[in-house]
C-alpha cells in the first residue's frame, strides 16, 4: 500500500519552469527524502503529489491508480506542514481528530482514534490543550497526530523539522524513524537539510533546479555521488574540489576528496599550505588549511592535534577514495 | 555629575511637556470639556439664548423625556348598558386627553400623550403614554436601525469580502466599486438616494415598474411611514458595507493558507471549511465590526437630515437628530445634552454588553 509513481511531471508556475520532466518511483513502505538547496522544486514536488498544486503534463500514480486530478483529500495522503497549520481555536483532540469531525463520525469513533493516535505520539496529557500551550516538539506532534487518523496510504511532510531548535530537531528524527518503522505507512519527506535526509531516509532523492541529480540509499549517495552536484551537497563537512593539476593527475576535469580521506603528510605530500582555521569536536578536529592554487581544503582528523593557526601544513590522500568527474559526471575507473 | 544628569533630564521632560502642551490644550478643549459640559448641562435648564438664568433642575430633563404611562380603557357604554360601535363596527373608547389634561383624578397622566395603544381581550384598551413622544420614537427608530443594521450590515460585508479574498484578475476593480460609496459623503449619498427614491420619477419605482412590466404601482418611499425607515436602513447598509467589508478582509488575510490547504487535504466542503477555519479565525474582527457598526447605528443623523427631517408622523425620528433639532433648532441646549448623555450611556453599556458576551472564556 501506498506505491507512488511520478510519470513525466511537468510544472509551470506561468511562463517559469520550475519542474522539466521527471520520473520517480517511491516503493511503498519506504521512507522517501526528497533533497536540495531552496528553489530545487522539492517542495512543488510534495504539494503536486498532495493536490494543492496542478499538474501542467504528467501523471501521478498511487498504488497504480491516477490520482493527478483528483482532489487532494481522495487521495488517501496526508500532509505535514512546517508551520504545523494547527487551529489555534480547536483543543488537540479536536485538531487531531478533524478530519474525522469533517466526516461527522461518531463522537466515540472520533474518541477512540484520536486516543489510538494520541498514545503513538504520547501526547494523552495534552488532549484538552490549546496548541498554544504546547512547545515546538509537542505542536508537531499534534500535526502528526492529525496525519495518522486519516490512516493514509502516504504521508507528506514539508520540512517539518525546519522550525525547531537543534537537539529537538535530533530527538524528532529518531521519533519520526521509529512511527515509519511502527505504522510501515509510505513517507515522502522534504528538507534541505542533507543530514535529515542522510539520518532517515531509505531512500534519497536529490533534487537541482527541478531535476533528480540521483536516486540511492544514503551509502550510495555518500560514497558513490553520480554528480558533482551530489558530491558537494551530501556529507558535512563539504567534500573537497580540486581542479587544474591535481585533477589532471588522475585523468579527470574535477576530483573530489572527502575531508575524512585527508591525511596529514610529514614527508612532503601534494597539498602544500597553511592552516586557516581549527574546530576542535573532541572525537575528531577539523582542520580547514588554505592550500595554494586551491579553495580551503578541509581535513578531518581522528583525535587531538596539536597545532596551531598559521602552521604550516602538507595534506595527501589515498587513491583508493577519490572520485572523479567529467562535465560534473562521475567517471568510474 | 549626577546631579547635572537629572537636571538634562527634567529639562528634557519640560521640553516636552512644553511640546505636548497645545495638543493636550485642544484636546482638552475640544474633547475632553464639551463631553463633562454635556453631562453638566443635561441636570439644568439651560437654553441657546435666554433671559432667565440658568437654573440646576437635577434629573428633570430625564425625567421629562423617559417619563411613560399605562392606561387601561373601557369602551363607552349607551345607556343601555351595551358598549357604543362606531360605523366600522369597533368599539369606541374615551378620548385620551380626557385622562392626561388637567385631571386632578389622574396626577400620573397629567401632560402626557399617546404613544401607541395595544388591543386586549373583553375590548379593553392599552393605551401607552409618553411625557416625550417624540423622544420615544427616535429611541425607538434608533434602537430598530441598530437591530436591523447591525446584522445585515455585518453579514453583506462579509460575503462581500469572501468573494473578494480571491485571488482572481481584476479583483482589484470590485474592490474599488464596493468601496467607494464609503468614500463619498453620507450627505451627498443621501441626496443621490432621495432621487432614487423619489416617488414621481425615481430610479427604484421606474425599475420596479420596468421588471414587473407596469405592474407595480409608485410608491413615495419617502413620503409613506411604512417604508421611509426601511428606505434609509437600505441605504445606509449600502453607504456602510464597503468599510467593513474591508475590515472583514484584513482579518481574512491574516488566516494562514495552509489552513485551508489542511481543510482541502482533511476533505472539508465549502461550508465546513467557513465554519471550522475561517469564522473561528475572525473572532477578533467579528467583534471589532459589531462594535463599530453598533455605534455607527447609533449615531444616524445626517440621512435622516437630509432625506426626511424625521417625517413623516416622526416615523424616522432618531436620537441624534433629535439632539440637534433640541440643542439648535428649539435652543433647548439642555434637553440636547440629555439626549447626548443618554445616548452615550447607551452605546457604552451595549459595548460593555458585548464585550461581555465575546469575552476570552478560557
Amino acid at each position: 500500500m501506498g506505491h507512488v509513481s511520478l510519470k513525466s511531471l511537468n510544472k509551470f508556475y506561468g511562463d517559469l519552469e520550475v519542474i522539466p520532466n521527471l520520473d520517480l518511483e517511491i516503493p511503498e513502505g519506504s521512507f522517501t527524502v526528497l533533497v536540495g538547496p531552496s528553489g530545487c522544486g522539492k517542495s512543488t514536488i510534495l504539494r503536486l503529489i498532495a493536490g494543492l498544486e496542478e499538474v501542467t503534463k504528467g501523471e501521478i500514480l498511487i498504488d497504480g491508480n491516477d490520482v493527478t486530478y483528483l482532489e487532494p483529500s481522495q487521495r488517501k495522503i496526508a500532509m505535514v506542514f512546517q508551520s504545523y497549520a494547527l487551529y489555534p481555536h480547536m483543543t488537540v483532540a479536536e485538531n487531531i481528530g478533524f478530519g474525522l469531525t469533517l466526516a461527522k463520525l461518531p463522537k466515540n469513533d472520533i474518541r477512540k482514534r484520536v486516543l489510538e493516535a494520541a498514545k503513538i505520539l504520547q501526547l494523552e496529557d495534552l488532549l484538552e490543550r490549546k496548541p498554544k500551550a504546547l512547545s515546538g516538539g509537542q505542536r508537531q506532534r499534534v500535526a502528526i497526530g492529525r496525519a495518522i487518523t486519516r490512516n493514509p496510504k502516504v504521508f507528506l511532510f514539508d520540512e517539518p523539522l525546519s522550525n525547531l531548535d537543534a537537539s529537538l530537531r535530533g530527538q524528532m528524527r529518531v521519533e519520526l524513524t521509529e512511527l515509519h518503522s511502527q505504522i510501515k505507512a509510505t513517507m515522502i519527506y522534504v528538507t534541505h537539510d542533507q543530514v535529515e535526509a542522510m539520518t532517515m531516509a531509505d531512500q534519497i532523492v536529490v533534487l537541482n533546479e527541478g531535476n533528480i541529480e540521483q536516486v540511492g540509499n544514503p551509502m550510495e549517495l555518500y560514497e558513490f555521488p553520480q554528480t558533482l552536484f551530489v558530491a558537494r551537497f551530501i556529507g558535512s563537512p563539504k567534500m573537497n574540489i580540486f581542479q587544474g593539476k591535481v585533477a589532471a593527475k588522475y585523468q579527470c576535469q574535477t576530483l573530489g576528496v572527502r575531508p575524512e580521506h585527508m591525511e596529514i603528510s610529514h614527508d612532503g605530500g601534494i597539498l602544500k599550505g597553511s592552516i586557516r582555521h581549527i574546530e576542535k569536536l573532541g572525537a575528531d578536529t577539523l582542520i580547514y588549511s588554505q592550500i595554494s592554487g586551491y579553495d580551503t581544503v578541509t581535513a578531518r582528523i581522528i583525535g587531538k592535534l596539536e597545532m596551531n593557526i598559521g602552521d604550516p601544513i602538507n595534506l595527501k590522500f589515498s587513491d583508493n577514495h577519490v572520485h572523479r568527474f567529467n562535465d560534473g559526471i562521475r567517471i568510474d575507473s | 555629575m549626577p546631579n547635572n544628569k537629572v537636571l538634562a533630564i527634567r529639562r528634557q521632560n519640560f521640553a516636552g511637556w512644553t511640546m505636548a502642551l497645545p495638543a493636550c490644550l485642544l484636546v482638552f478643549t475640544f474633547l475632553i470639556l464639551p463631553f463633562f459640559m454635556a453631562f453638566g448641562l443635561s441636570l439644568t435648564n439651560q437654553r441657546l439664548v435666554s433671559p432667565n438664568p440658568t437654573e440646576f433642575v437635577g434629573f428633570e430633563n430625564f425625567q421629562q423625556m423617559l417619563g411613560i404611562g399605562l392606561l387601561t380603557m373601557e369602551p363607552d357604554v349607551d345607556d343601555t348598558g351595551n358598549i357604543k360601535i362606531d360605523q366600522e363596527g369597533n368599539p369606541v373608547y374615551p378620548r385620551v386627553r380626557n385622562f392626561t389634561r388637567n385631571q386632578d383624578d389622574y396626577p400620573q397622566y397629567f401632560k402626557k400623550r399617546e404613544w401607541f395603544r395595544i388591543g386586549l381581550p373583553n375590548d379593553k384598551m392599552l393605551v401607552v403614554l409618553a411625557q416625550d413622544v417624540v423622544f420615544m420614537k427616535a429611541l425607538f427608530n434608533t434602537l430598530l436601525f441598530a437591530l436591523i443594521v447591525c446584522p445585515i450590515q455585518a453579514g453583506f460585508a462579509l460575503g462581500l469580502a469572501l468573494l473578494i479574498n480571491q485571488p482572481l484578475r481584476g479583483i482589484n476593480i470590485f474592490r474599488t466599486v464596493y468601496f467607494a460609496p464609503v468614500v463619498i459623503s453620507m450627505v451627498v449619498v443621501s441626496l443621490l438616494w432621495r432621487f432614487i427614491y423619489d416617488g414621481q420619477n425615481g430610479l427604484l419605482n421606474a425599475l420596479l415598474q420596468m421588471f414587473s412590466l407596469g405592474l407595480f404601482e409608485s410608491v413615495d418611499w419617502l413620503g409613506n411611514t411604512a417604508t421611509a425607515l426601511p428606505a434609509i436602513m437600505a441605504m445606509s447598509i449600502w453607504q456602510g458595507v464597503g468599510f467593513h467589508m474591508v475590515i472583514w478582509l484584513s482579518g481574512l488575510q491574516t488566516i494562514p493558507i495552509s489552513h485551508y490547504e489542511v481543510a482541502r487535504i482533511e476533505g472539508a466542503t465549502r461550508w465546513q471549511t467557513f465554519r471550522f477555519v475561517t469564522w473561528p479565525s475572525l473572532r477578533n474582527t467579528a467583534i471589532l465590526v459589531m462594535v463599530i457598526i453598533t455605534m455607527q447605528a447609533f449615531t444616524l443623523y445626517p440621512q435622516v437630515q437630509v432625506m426626511t427631517r424625521g417625517g413623516p408622523l416622526d416615523s424616522t425620528q432618531s436620537l441624534v437628530f433629535q439632539a440637534v433639532v433640541r440643542g439648535y433648532e428649539k435652543q433647548d441646549i439642555s434637553g440636547g445634552s440629555a439626549i447626548s448623555v443618554l445616548l452615550f450611556l447607551l452605546v457604552l453599556s451595549i459595548s460593555l454588553f458585548q464585550r461581555y458576551l465575546t469575552r476570552e472564556k478560557d
